[in-house]
């Protein structure tokens, strides 16, 4: 009924040597995770659990043989890849070529914002001490989502829902919501196609890399809608949506938006409220053709006939949200959901009038405020490859180089946040999921913690021969109400466990 | 009826006013902009990777998800 649900977001961070492009990115990737999980872990490493994994399991009800499938979706198999679990309750590690993090599960838009910052953090932290390490080369990290010659890697958002709403409606529903919600949630890119052959500016990252409505891939024909299903939770209950449309967002306001936005859209799914039929004819052509045109004047047709820009139709989503709101909420509705609500309305209804008014708040206005400055400045066409760099270094994580950071410090890009709070969630997790028992038997017991998972902290206790696993497959237990006080008695692993089984 | 005459006259009047000064803080207010931005440009000038062609040719990834 509202923005409020379990949720996460896990970035792939594109990487590069210093003076060294043929550098082996796996190689490197493990250096950044190597080196930050040896700074900051207390004790002995824990490992991640993969027994609950199934990333071959479809939405759809059946299983992918493991012999059908491309190598690179075989994710839950220990390559011996840097893999560790922090004290926030986040996953650092190698995916493919990249260092990725995925934050602890949060139960709200802001909280993403805040564990999705706190990783960033994580991630320069990381690079700088790569760098330290005997041998160790520079290291620059970007938060981003294409090389623009072909490559592409993920920023992905995973919202908890009920098991009982049909695939079907989620599908129909959401494809038009994804082919327009880039308006909002663009990070920007120079270049038009996967390898950018053609000059240009486009809102997203991502778009031109999108081939197919629905499917199970993740590396390959890509599909606007993941049917990924590994819950992490009760499959009986739960189903995961793994969304992997989205760009990685460094502004906060597109982050916050992105998260709540679809976090209300699900609701609606859920509660079975959305009955307009808003189905895009020819969504994959139509989901590039919006990202093509930062004017925001294309139109796309929807299958009842009507001609509407992206705006109007994500106009459509939010005069449903809002009226799902009003019907189930009124005036009890939680201040979060009211603030997504107010924010998304004045976006759009700016992004109507005059798009650039935005380079405040979205990432992909920013971004193509600052081109366009540069272009008249310095007269560059959009082939010129300055502007191509400024496209790569908006995304650089350091704040002494990247130009977010100094769009933000010079008073330019507004934030939900202050660093304080960002900090203290690199090392915190959030109260009020599981992830602050995994995040906090980590803080309090290094020494015994054998391994974890999302659903599952692995004992090794003295006095024991075998690993003792303590199931967390509820999200919503284990937080801070639940088990704040036996963990404050519980001195020792061995005495938790104990308390635990009695 | 005087009375009734000088009441829209004198609001008239303020709103000129209030344009003309509303124009000049808009041409003042563009000029600060304009200076304010090549600011911003110069100083991202300093932090720009020095050699555009060069590190945009070797910003080469592998595909991830």
């Amino acid at each position: 009924m509202s923005v409020r649900r379990v949720m996460g977001t896990e970035v792939e961070y594109g990487i590069s040597v210093t003076g060294n492009p043929k550098a082996n990115p796996m190689v490197a990737s493990s250096q950044v995770v190597n080196a930050y999980a040896s700074a900051t872990l207390k004790a002995r490493r824990a490992r991640w659990d993969f027994e609950e994994e199934s990333p071959l399991r479809d939405a759809r009800g059946f299983d992918m043989s493991r012999a059908t499938a491309d190598p690179s979706q075989l994710t839950d198999e220990d390559l011996g890849l840097a893999n560790v679990i922090l004290t926030n309750g986040a996953r650092l590690y190698v995916d493919h070529a990249h260092p990725e993090y995925s934050t602890p599960e949060v139960t709200t838009p802001l909280d993403i914002v805040r564990w999705d910052k706190a990783g960033e953090q994580v991630m320069l932290d990381a690079q700088r001490r790569a760098a330290l390490l005997p041998g160790g080369a520079p290291i620059v990290l970007y938060k981003n989502n294409t090389d623009g010659k072909g490559s592409s890697y993920g920023a992905h958002e995973n919202y908890l829902m009920r098991r009982k709403t049909p695939f079907a409606d989620i599908v129909k529903h959401l494809i038009p919501f994804f082919v327009s919600r880039q308006v909002v949630c663009g990070a920007g890119r120079v270049g038009i196609g996967q390898d950018g052959r053609e000059a240009g500016f486009q809102i997203s990252q991502r778009s031109d890399f999108f081939e197919v409505e629905v499917g199970l891939e993740t590396t390959l024909k890509r599909p606007i809608i993941n049917t990924r299903d590994e819950p992490h939770a009760d499959p009986d209950v739960y189903r995961r949506l793994h969304v992997i449309i989205g760009d990685a967002n460094m502004a906060e306001i597109s982050t916050y938006l992105k998260v709540g936005t679809t976090s209300l859209v699900l609701a609606m799914i859920e509660d079975r409220f959305l009955t307009r039929d808003l189905t895009v004819e020819g969504s994959v052509q139509a989901l590039r053709a919006v990202s093509h045109d930062p004017t925001l004047k294309h139109e796309v047709t929807l299958r009842d006939g009507r001609r509407l820009t992206a705006v109007q139709l994500q106009l459509e989503y939010l005069d449903l949200a809002k009226k799902y709101v009003e019907d189930r909420m009124g005036a009890d509705a939680d201040p979060q959901t009211v603030d997504v609500l107010a924010r998304w309305e004045s976006v759009l209804d700016r992004l109507e009038r005059d798009p650039m008014s935005l380079s405040g708040e979205l990432d992909w206005v920013a971004k193509w405020r600052l081109l366009e400055q540069y272009r008249q400045r310095d007269g560059l066409g959009w082939e010129d490859a300055k502007l191509q760099l400024i496209d790569y270094q908006y995304s650089d994580i350091r704040p002494e180089k990247g130009l977010y950071h100094k769009l933000v410090k010079a008073g330019r890009i507004e934030r939900l946040l202050d660093d304080a709070s960002v900090e203290r969630a690199m090392h915190e997790p959030p109260t009020d999921t599981r992830a602050y028992f995994r995040g906090q038997c980590l803080e309090r017991y290094p020494s015994s913690v054998a391994a974890a998972s999302w659903d599952s902290v692995i004992l090794d206790l003295a006095g024991r021969e075998s690993l003792q696993r303590i199931p967390t497959l509820d999200p919503l237990r284990g937080t801070q109400r639940h088990v704040g006080a036996l963990l404050d008695r519980c001195r020792t692993a061995e005495e938790l466990f104990a308390e635990l089984t009695h | 009826m005087a009375q009734e005459h000088k009441q829209p006259r004198k609001g008239s009047e303020v709103e000129e006013t209030t344009e003309a000064t509303a124009e000049t803080d808009a041409a003042e207010r563009k000029d600060a902009l304009d200076n304010e931005v090549d600011d911003l440009l110069d100083e991202i000038d300093d932090v720009l990777e020095s050699n555009a062609e060069e590190f945009v040719k070797s910003f080469i990834q592998k595909g991830g998800q």
